[in-house]
């Protein structure tokens, strides 16, 4: 029964937006670590969203994520001659991380998993009573 | 004259078939609502279904090198065409899905409703009471 693949779509982008809430959440945390190489500091994490491609039936399809990339934007430099990280040159590196990118996608976020729990939710509640079917 | 259980209870157990298929179709999409490139499914379900009840007879074949045409329940899948594109190429219009599913599991319950009470009638007739 095609129900029952529910739990797993569901279960997948529950997976996938749980995700993306935990790199927003790692982003936000890190919005001022601050480093004195470029190498070393933080960049914004963001996961890589795929449909899961089901040869067997190629319809419906759950979430996979990829990975988890690194932004490429450049780093913001602050002119801070007195921070102990700071450069010969008197700059430090911050990461760049986008603070209103990072509210917006954790609103996203959060209503996706939402929209699914409550899928979930009623999904459920179909079975429950087809299961009770006749009595 | 006998019951006719397959003539009962026919049209309302291809029904809720149709609509669990329907109900998983918009699961993926609302699952996928933040994929790139991911395009919103979903099956025509008055043809579906009428084409899960017979109305549309497969071709007689009379030759081994006939072609069969599609005779099974599971109707063609279509592509819902979105209200407005978004830039990363993903068709799903979340809220339209939710309505949609909605709608869906209300009426997957509502066949479900009208088979329980062909099958209460059926145990009525049966039990002669």
């Amino acid at each position: 029964m095609s129900l029952f693949r529910i739990f797993d779509i569901s279960g997948s982008a529950l997976h996938a937006q749980t995700v993306r809430l935990n790199t927003t959440a790692s982003n936000m945390a890190n919005i001022d670590s601050i480093s004195s190489s470029t190498e070393q500091t933080y960049r914004a994490r963001h996961p890589v969203f795929a449909a899961q491609l089901d040869e067997a039936e190629e319809a419906a399809a759950g979430v996979d994520v990829l990975g988890i990339v690194e932004s490429q934007t450049p780093l913001r430099q602050e002119y801070r001659p007195d921070h102990p990280l700071a450069n010969e040159n008197g700059y430090v590196n911050l990461p760049n991380v986008n603070p209103v990118e990072e509210m917006a996608n954790m609103i996203s976020a959060s209503r996706s998993y939402q929209a699914n729990v409550e899928v979930l939710n009623t999904s459920k509640q179909m079975m429950m009573r087809t299961l009770a079917l006749g009595e | 004259m006998g019951i006719d259980f397959d003539r009962a209870l026919r049209v309302h157990g291809q029904a809720l078939a149709l609509r669990s298929q329907r109900t998983e179709l918009v699961a993926a999409n609302l699952a996928n609502v933040d994929t790139p490139n991911y395009k919103a499914r979903d099956l025509d379900f008055k043809a579906a279904m009428a084409s899960a009840m017979g109305a549309e007879q497969p071709l007689k074949v009379t030759h081994a090198a006939h072609l069969q045409t599609r005779g099974d329940q599971a109707g063609e899948l279509l592509y819902r065409m979105p209200t407005q594109m978004s830039l990363d190429g993903n068709s799903v219009d979340a809220e339209r899905e939710k309505a949609v599913f909605a709608e869906n599991a209300l009426r997957y319950q509502a066949s479900l409703r009208f088979l329980g009470s062909r099958v209460q009638g059926l145990l009525t007739a049966i039990k002669g009471e």
